[in-house]
């Protein structure tokens, strides 16, 4: 191969896609440190390198928020680190949250012209490197901010897509406070996506950041019953609502109430917020599983096995109704389960959970599915083959099926105009709501989606915020 | 940082009374509303129902047993000391309505929850009789309370040594049995008692509200822990609950789920014990 390239010279010499150095799978699959360690500066500017610098850059259409990725990539070929994340925080708050949970093969990544013949160049990890880099050695610099406008904001829910509407607004120089019912804030970055792939401490580092700012972070506070919208409106001259898609969906299957069957929110947020798998240094507990079975085959499922693992499961199965090719997870997330050693049930539903006389869970009993005609979403529907029946022996059943529109908030809100569903009906260019001086954004309006999705209905619902307070539309 | 201001110790030290600095949820709290406390950063989110509160000087009033880790540590909390987190008012607020009489039964810590929505149904114009119990004369709590906030008042000790010699259903029978008239019963207290007092009720056909307390995480409906069957239907006691209807209510699926942790609640407990060296007066 190499002696082949030779020949072709006088060519330049193809740099292969650089991998980020990460523990080995045996040992941090007991473990809750992140997994991959980073580029260091050498292997960014190598992988910077691979960047051909396009005029008409495919990737840029890919990225949800339009962030210049042959700009940022320049900068860390030459070395300028501070370039590159002064470039990236043009278009992205949380840089450093992006390069780690966004679906790059989908996005920028999955339209890179470079992978059409080869990989594609790794602008997830470069953006990572760039934000991970200015976090550690980069010295702190605090963007301008306008002149106060005297103009209040209230901004429900501290995840990505809060945190970009507060961060914005307060940079155009108006009083934001964010109202977050958990007692930390991030929303699904602390509460759901596990440590070892986002540690907590730049999520924190990225809410002190906002708080130097002048944003204020009102924790403990449960809008709808602490504080309805309508007294909101009565302090502040507009209110964003972000409060995500935090409602567990059940398989509503017999044997649900056994001990031992979570919820992947309950599961997560007891590993993560409550940091249960340092019981008894925390005091929270969970339950830990022997074997394990995770229901689904999103990212929330691939979380929830991969941390079954770090709590010391001997096997830990992901049951899914499909098959491997239509699993919705990031490709990195899967490939990292497979080589931690999750173990999958694929074309496999849950019919009904088993226990014993105490209450615990024993098993589940699983029927074997084949895929028949497409459905709606263009996927092949999953059928039942029927007499398939057999059963699982686990402890601890996870539910990653799903999240819903959590009502607490919505119903408390008269005026505000819902789906069928129970998400918030918001004008998709500026995050409006029917009620008036209420906007919307994120998981609540779209369902679950993505980070970076959720961060973008940010980014508008700030500018419409940012036009009503100064222009009065 | 939620400072205490009041700190009593009830039932010979196994109970204790806060009154805790929260000015913005005592202006909010309605009868049957609960909080979450945390101690510290590493505590556990434990949910407490409010007993009382005092709008004017922005206290809440919590009355906790303590029964494992969580609650000891709470007991270590002096006055002038503070919780990290109050959060709250969560849950929705009893239904207060005036249906001409009612009976409100409570049983050990379950009093205390009971006495606000006791008093709330007698301040609009109900008859209410009350029926308290607990294991003996030393572990009642609220006499005083709930004498002032009923029309009638019973009493009863599981082993005679105060009041009626039995458990409360002895008098609840009787009192349904006299009162023919009576339109809501209102049982909060331990799980058996709330089913027994339930079975009873069905008998007589009075309308029964329950108040549940599976364990609990976050309490605004987002994680599933507090599910339970209500009716045949999954219910989250912390946004749809804490109250719900006796009658419809699947006790057995309660109390086996207030078992998942036992495991771990000893390993907790021994622990926080050891650490402590245990001067506490609970028991064990
Ligand atoms: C386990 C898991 C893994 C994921 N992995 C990925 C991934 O790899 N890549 C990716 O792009 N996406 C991923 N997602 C999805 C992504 O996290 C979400 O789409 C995104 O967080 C949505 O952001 P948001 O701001 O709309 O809401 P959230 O992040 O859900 O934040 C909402 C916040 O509002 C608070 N809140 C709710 N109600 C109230 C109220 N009444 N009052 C005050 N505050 C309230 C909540 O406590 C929460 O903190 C994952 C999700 C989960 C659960
Ligand atoms: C809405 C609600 C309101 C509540 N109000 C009150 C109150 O006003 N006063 C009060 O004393 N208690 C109340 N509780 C119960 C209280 O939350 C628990 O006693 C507490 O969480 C125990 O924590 P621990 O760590 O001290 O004990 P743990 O070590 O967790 O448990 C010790 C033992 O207590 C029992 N237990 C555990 N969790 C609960 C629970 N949630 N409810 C009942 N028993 C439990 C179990 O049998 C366990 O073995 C309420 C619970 C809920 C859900
Ligand atoms: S934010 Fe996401 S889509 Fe945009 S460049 Fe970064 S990784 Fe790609
Ligand atoms: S405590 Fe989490 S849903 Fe009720």
């Amino acid at each position: 191969m190499a002696e082949e390239e030779k020949e072709k010279a006088p060519k330049k010499e193809k740099i292969p896609r650089q991998k980020m150095p990460e523990q080995p799978p045996d040992v941090r699959r007991r473990n809750f440190e992140e997994v991959p360690y980073g580029y260091t500066p050498e292997l960014a500017m190598k992988e910077a390198e691979r960047c051909i610098q396009c005029k008409d850059p495919r990737c840029r259409q890919g990225c949800p928020v339009e962030i210049d990725i042959p700009g940022f990539i320049k900068f860390i070929k030459e070395g300028d680190f501070e370039g590159a994340i002064r470039k990236l925080w043009e278009k992205n708050a949380l840089p450093a949250v992006c390069g780690r949970v966004c679906p790059q093969e989908v996005q920028c990544e999955g339209l890179c012209i470079v992978g059409k013949k080869d990989e594609p160049v790794a602008i997830g990890n470069l953006e990572r490197f760039a934000a991970d880099y200015q976090r550690l050695h980069g010295r702190e610099v605090l963007p301008p901010k306008a002149e106060p406008t005297g103009k209040k904001v209230a901004v429900v829910g501290s995840g990505p897509s809060g945190l970009t509407v507060a961060g914005d607004l307060v940079l155009k120089g108006h009083d934001v406070t964010i109202f977050e019912a958990l007692h930390a804030p991030g929303g699904v970055l602390v509460y759901g996506i596990p440590e070892f792939r986002l540690p907590k401490e730049i999520v924190f580092s990225e809410c002190n950041y906002l708080k130097k700012l002048g944003v204020k972070i009102e924790c403990s506070q449960v809008i709808g019953r602490s504080e309805t919208v309508d007294e909101l409106l009565e302090n502040f001259d507009a209110v964003y609502l972000g409060v995500g898609a935090g409602l567990p969906v059940f398989l509503k299957i017999p044997g649900e109430h056994y001990i031992g069957v979570y919820s992947a929110n309950e599961y997560l947020t007891r590993s993560n917020l409550m940091k249960a798998y340092d019981f008894p240094n925390y005091d929270t507990p969970l339950v830990r599983g022997k074997n394990v079975a995770t229901f689904g085959g999103g990212n929330v499922a691939m979380d929830s096995a991969r941390t079954a693992l770090r709590m010391g499961a001997e096997h830990s199965y992901i049951i899914y109704r499909r098959s491997h090719a239509e699993l919705p997870a990031r490709a990195a997330e899967i490939h990292h389960a497979e080589e931690e050693g999750v173990e999958f049930l694929f074309l496999t539903n849950p019919v009904r959970f088993l226990g014993n006389d105490d209450g615990f869970l024993t098993g589940v009993e699983c029927l074997k599915m084949e895929l028949g005609e497409p459905d709606a979403s263009g996927r092949r529907r999953p059928v039942p083959i029927p007499g398939s029946e057999f059963q699982v022996e686990i402890d601890t059943a996870i539910i990653s099926i799903g999240s819903g529109a959590n009502p607490l908030l919505t119903k408390s809100t008269p005026g505000l105009a819902l789906n069928k569903w129970g998400y918030i009906i918001a004008d998709p260019k500026t995050g409006k709501t029917m009620k008036p001086r209420v906007w919307a954004g994120g998981d609540i309006v779209t369902g679950a989606a993505t980070v970076i999705l959720a961060m973008g209905a940010g980014r508008m619902a700030s500018n419409s915020i940012h036009d009503f307070l100064t222009m009065g539309w | 940082m939620f400072e205490i201001v009041e700190r009593q110790e009830l039932a010979q030290g196994t109970i204790i009374s806060n009154w805790v600095k929260a000015p913005k949820i005592a202006q909010k709290a309605k009868p049957g509303q609960f909080v979450i406390l945390r101690a510290n950063e590493k505590g556990e989110r434990i949910p407490l129902t409010m007993a009382d509160t005092d709008p004017e000087r922005g206290l809440i009033n919590i009355i906790y047993m303590v029964v494992g880790k969580s609650t000891a540590l709470f007991k270590t909390l002096q006055v002038g000391d503070s919780y990290l987190d109050v959060i709250g008012p969560l849950g929705q607020p009893t239904h207060l309505e005036k249906v001409g009489k009612v009976v409100c039964v409570g049983g050990g810590t379950g009093i205390a929850v009971l006495h606000p929505i006791t008093r709330g149904l007698k301040q609009i114009g109900n008859h209410v009789i009350s029926i308290i119990g607990a294991r003996s004369k030393d572990l009642l709590i609220l006499e005083d309370k709930m004498r002032a906030a009923s029309d009638e008042l019973f009493v009863c000790t599981d082993d005679g040594s105060y009041g009626h010699h039995g458990f409360v259903t002895d008098v609840l029978k009787k009192v349904l049995t006299d009162n023919k008239d009576i339109g809501l019963a209102v049982c909060i207290g331990p799980v058996p008692m709330m089913k027994f007092c339930s079975l009873m009720t069905k008998d007589f056909g009075v309308k029964t509200l329950v108040s549940l307390n599976p364990i609990m995480v976050d309490g605004t409906g987002m994680c599933g822990c507090c599910r339970v069957q209500v009716g045949g239907q999954m219910k989250f006691a912390c946004v749809d609950g804490p109250e719900f209807d006796g009658h419809e209510t699947d006790f057995e699926e309660l109390t086996l789920r207030l078992r998942s942790y036992l495991p771990e609640e000893k390993i907790a407990y021994d622990q926080f014990k050891a650490q402590h060296g245990h001067k506490c007066s609970c028991g064990t």
